[in-house]
């Protein structure tokens, strides 16, 4: 697991219900492409997030394939309806296997 | 052998053509492409790539795609070592088939975005960055 991964998600606290919102996420990540030469004139290993999927109660979002010229801390801004009151569950896939999750909760009002 | 002025300048104007008509295909980006189309035709119109025309830092270009009636976006920058950027897919609770983020170019080139649309049908739109210091290391 790569160190010092952050997510951090922007989401209204509440909304309409059938609105459309705007989130925005950002995760740390340094998202070492692979074409990279260390010190010592080798390359660096690929280890990049390679998926983020984001969904509202259980139901999918988007679904985002990340390939290595993602920038590092990749951040991706979109936008949901929200048809009711719920919670919104985002999910990153490392390289290297672990998962980071966040969640928000969006009320309606 | 004696040339004219006429065939001379028509000579000049042919070398010139040749110059300027090579490098922009690149067989890694059409392999991409063909593997997200399967091959179909690409039409045009439906989908806008939004990016910056000068990148000071290729490190981190903003670029937005929106592309309503699409079910799913290929981005492709036509000049990095590995084209692939990234793919959206918008799922069922989707607000609008746009999304933004922060990409890495090595230097100048297109910006390639390919839209698949909700009926199976593809459309493709790329745009032009001029980026000043490259972002791929090395």
């Amino acid at each position: 697991m790569a160190d010092g991964v952050k997510p951090r998600v922007k989401v209204p606290k509440s909304a309409a219900a059938g609105d459309t919102i705007t989130i925005k996420t950002l995760i740390s990540h340094n998202m070492e492409s692979g074409q990279r030469k260390g010190k010592d004139g080798n390359l660096i290993p690929r280890s990049i997030i390679n998926r983020f999927t984001c969904e509202f109660n259980g139901k999918s979002v988007i679904d985002v394939t990340l390939e290595p010229a993602i920038s590092t801390n990749p951040y991706i801004e979109f936008d949901s309806l929200v048809p009711e009151e719920g919670e919104f569950k985002f999910t990153w896939y490392d390289d290297d296997g672990s998962v980071y999750e966040d969640s928000k909760k969006i009320a309606i009002g | 052998m004696n040339f004219s002025r006429r065939e001379t300048l028509a000579l000049g104007l042919g070398a010139a053509a040749m110059g300027f008509m090579p490098f922009r295909v690149n067989a890694a980006v059409e392999d991409a492409i063909a593997a997200f189309t399967g091959g179909a035709e690409m039409g045009e119109g439906g989908l806008t790539l939004t990016a910056p025309e000068i990148a000071e830092n290729g490190n981190t270009v903003p670029i937005g795609v929106d592309a309503p009636e699409a079910a799913s976006i290929l981005i492709l920058a036509s000049g990095n070592p590995t084209p692939g950027v990234a793919e959206f897919k918008f799922g069922e609770l989707a607000g609008s088939q746009a999304a933004s983020t922060r990409i890495r170019l090595a230097g100048t080139q297109d910006v390639v975005a390919i839209a698949k649309m909700a009926d199976g049908s593809f459309v493709k739109t790329s745009s032009t960055v001029k980026v000043t210091i490259g972002g791929c290391g090395g």
